[in-house]
């Protein structure tokens, strides 16, 4: 919650030092006298000192009390609210399908560290972080939609089919984005997890477990890895706000109806309302994503304990 | 053996800086991929440096006789949608990407060493309100951000500077201000334990004021974390300036820099493919052979190995 505040009071801060005033437009009218427009500031605030402004601006933002989108005449929580759900499956689905890579490759390269299959591992997870989202995106498409044409390149929210072969749709739609972004992740996760359990296998405990005589499997995946994930789950989390950055370009990319594709057209069409809304629902994104993270060390690590 | 390591120990106690810095070379050039990385960097920076005195063909010659074809021997990466040649495009905004990551960089560090200095070397309550304002600046969603300042301070900048500057000074200012935490919190930890060390202290009671400290003793000391991680901030302010023009909230369409490219290559990817892989392999090459420099960099600069080896 304190971090909710600081990130509002650092949006709020942007915007009020941000030149241009929305009753421009109305300035440079001729139709509208002045004191029409001193009337409309003053109803809506503008005049008011910037701790007034920034008070009611916060309220009204947590209220979910948005305002009007210039562009498409809708509600701009109506607006979001359309297209939340898209994002946060896209970023969920991608999340698991990182977690699903990269936690066994990383563990795996680490068992048996400088073999063919770590060097392997670890040069593919480098090139992979080092390809940006915008990059690999292209080139899925250049290979899956035009050369192979196995997968289609455009997200299509309207599927006129019914049944299974809807699911079936958009299971194949949603191939490409989902891979693009999860892959991403998956390339800088593993490179954490190999570093996290290459520290972790060496402990006394490790051999204690072994000594006891568990079996090699209980030993891996309650003890090794359970303790490997806790500094793995911090860096990710250190992450997150890039990982939004890497939904936006892939929703654009692929044009998934997303918040970030929204975020990119009502950029393009001065459309401020909806950016400043789309701005703070991220902020607290990240900010939730953390209390999450926050959550799985509690899980991962019973030693700490939040009171 | 014993005998030279004696001999030579008077030299290496006049120039302990030199020796270290060599020592930082020897080891960085035992890292076979960072020495690839370099190599492939250099050439790339050359390229881009000299390549448009050599390579004439201006970046902006219309010539729809010769749209969207392949590579050929006249235009060896082939022409966009309106003729232009791609080779002379993708150095030229190879110029800017790279001026970008730079000036990026040193903006991220220079801001980064500021607060980590003063957080780490005041301490207290100055320490903890900055700690507190470093860990704001981590949480906040970059990109949404970046592109809310663009958008909102656009048009005043270029107003100001002119559509080029405007939009350079802006990207590079904004890219440097939002990624200046881990540098500050990597100089802070070497300030706390350097600021206990003897030799610090010796400074101390011979009467070196705190800026003389700082900017003398410490600093110098602190400062292998902060390549490695400044190297690594070139390729991520690449990354972020190449993200902003490829959502087409970069620069102009008539200054190519190679998100750009991306961008008005990404319509036309099933009839003319060259168009956006030279430019994005520009990129990743670029970012891959920073990435490996910071992997040499930073095994040749921890000050943990100078003992083990």
């Amino acid at each position: 919650m304190p971090a909710l505040l600081g990130i509002s009071v650092v949006l709020f801060t942007v915007l009020a030092l941000a030149p241009g005033d929305p009753f421009e437009e109305l300035a440079t009218n001729p139709n509208v006298p002045p004191e029409v427009r001193q009337n409309l500031r003053a109803k809506f605030g503008l005049d008011d000192p910037l701790p007034v402004r920034y008070a009611r601006w916060f309220t009204s933002m947590l209220r979910g009390d948005w305002g009007f989108s210039f562009v498409s005449r809708v509600d701009v929580n109506t607006l979001i609210l359309q297209r939340l759900p898209v994002t946060l499956v896209v970023l969920g689905s991608a999340q698991l399908l990182a977690i699903m890579i990269a936690v066994p490759i990383g563990t795996y390269s680490a068992l048996r560290p400088y073999s063919l299959f770590d060097q392997l591992a670890t040069t593919v997870a480098f090139i992979g972080f080092s390809l940006p989202t915008f990059f690999t995106g292209l080139l899925f498409i250049l290979l899956f939609s035009i050369y192979l044409d196995w997968l289609p390149f455009i997200f299509r929210a309207d599927i006129g089919a019914i049944g299974w072969r809807w699911y079936w749709e958009h299971l194949r739609q949603s191939i490409m984005p989902v891979a693009v972004l999860g892959l991403f992740q998956a390339a800088a996760m593993t490179r954490f997890m190999r570093a996290a359990v290459l520290d972790v296998i060496r402990l006394d405990y490790v051999n204690t477990a072994r000594a006891k005589g568990l079996p090699e499997k209980t030993t891996l995946v309650k003890h090794v890895v359970r303790n490997a994930l806790i500094p793995v789950v911090t860096l990710v989390a250190l992450q997150i706000p890039n990982i939004f950055g890497g939904a936006i370009v892939t929703e654009q990319i692929f044009r998934v109806p997303g918040i970030g594709s929204l975020l990119i057209s009502s950029i393009l069409a001065n459309d401020t309302p909806v950016v400043m809304a789309v701005t703070f629902v991220y902020s607290v994104l990240v900010v939730v994503s953390n209390l999450v993270a926050d959550l799985l060390y509690g899980w991962l690590d019973p030693r700490i304990s939040y009171r | 053996m014993t005998a030279r390591a004696v001999e030579k120990l008077p030299v290496a106690l006049a120039a302990p800086r030199a020796l270290l810095w060599r020592e930082a070379v020897r080891r960085f050039r035992r890292h076979r991929l960072a020495m690839i990385g370099a190599t492939v960097l250099l050439v790339l920076v050359g390229a881009v440096v000299a390549g448009p005195l050599a390579w004439r063909l201006p970046v902006n010659e219309i010539d729809f006789t010769q749209k969207l074809n392949g590579p050929t021997w006249g235009h060896p990466l082939g022409t966009d949608d309106l003729g232009q040649d791609l080779l002379a495009r993708v150095l030229y905004g190879g110029r800017i990407s790279l001026a970008v990551g730079v000036a990026a960089m040193l903006i991220a560090i220079s801001i980064g060493t500021a607060i980590g200095a003063a957080s780490g070397y005041v301490g207290g309550a100055v320490d903890h309100t900055l700690m507190r304002i470093t860990d704001l600046f981590l949480s906040l969603p970059q990109l949404p951000l970046l592109l809310l300042i663009v958008y909102l301070f656009r048009d005043a900048l270029r107003k100001a500077l002119g559509p080029e500057g405007g939009v350079f000074v802006l990207v590079v200012a904004v890219i440097g201000g939002l990624r200046w935490m881990p540098v500050a919190r990597l100089v802070r930890a070497q300030f706390l334990s350097l600021r206990e060390k003897e030799f610090v202290e010796a400074a101390r009671s011979l009467g070196a004021p705190p800026l003389r400290q700082v900017v003398l003793h410490i600093l110098p000391n602190s400062m292998g974390p902060v390549i490695v991680a400044g190297s690594l901030d070139v390729a991520a302010a690449i990354i972020a300036e190449s993200t902003l023009s490829f959502l087409g909230l970069g620069f102009p369409p008539d200054i190519p820099t190679w998100g750009r490219l991306l961008f008005d290559a990404k319509d036309n990817l099933d009839f003319a493919p060259h168009w956006a892989i030279f430019p994005g392999t520009a990129i990743f090459l670029t970012v891959l052979s920073i990435n490996y420099i910071g992997d040499g960099l930073r095994d040749a600069l921890d000050p943990r190995r100078v003992l083990s080896r």
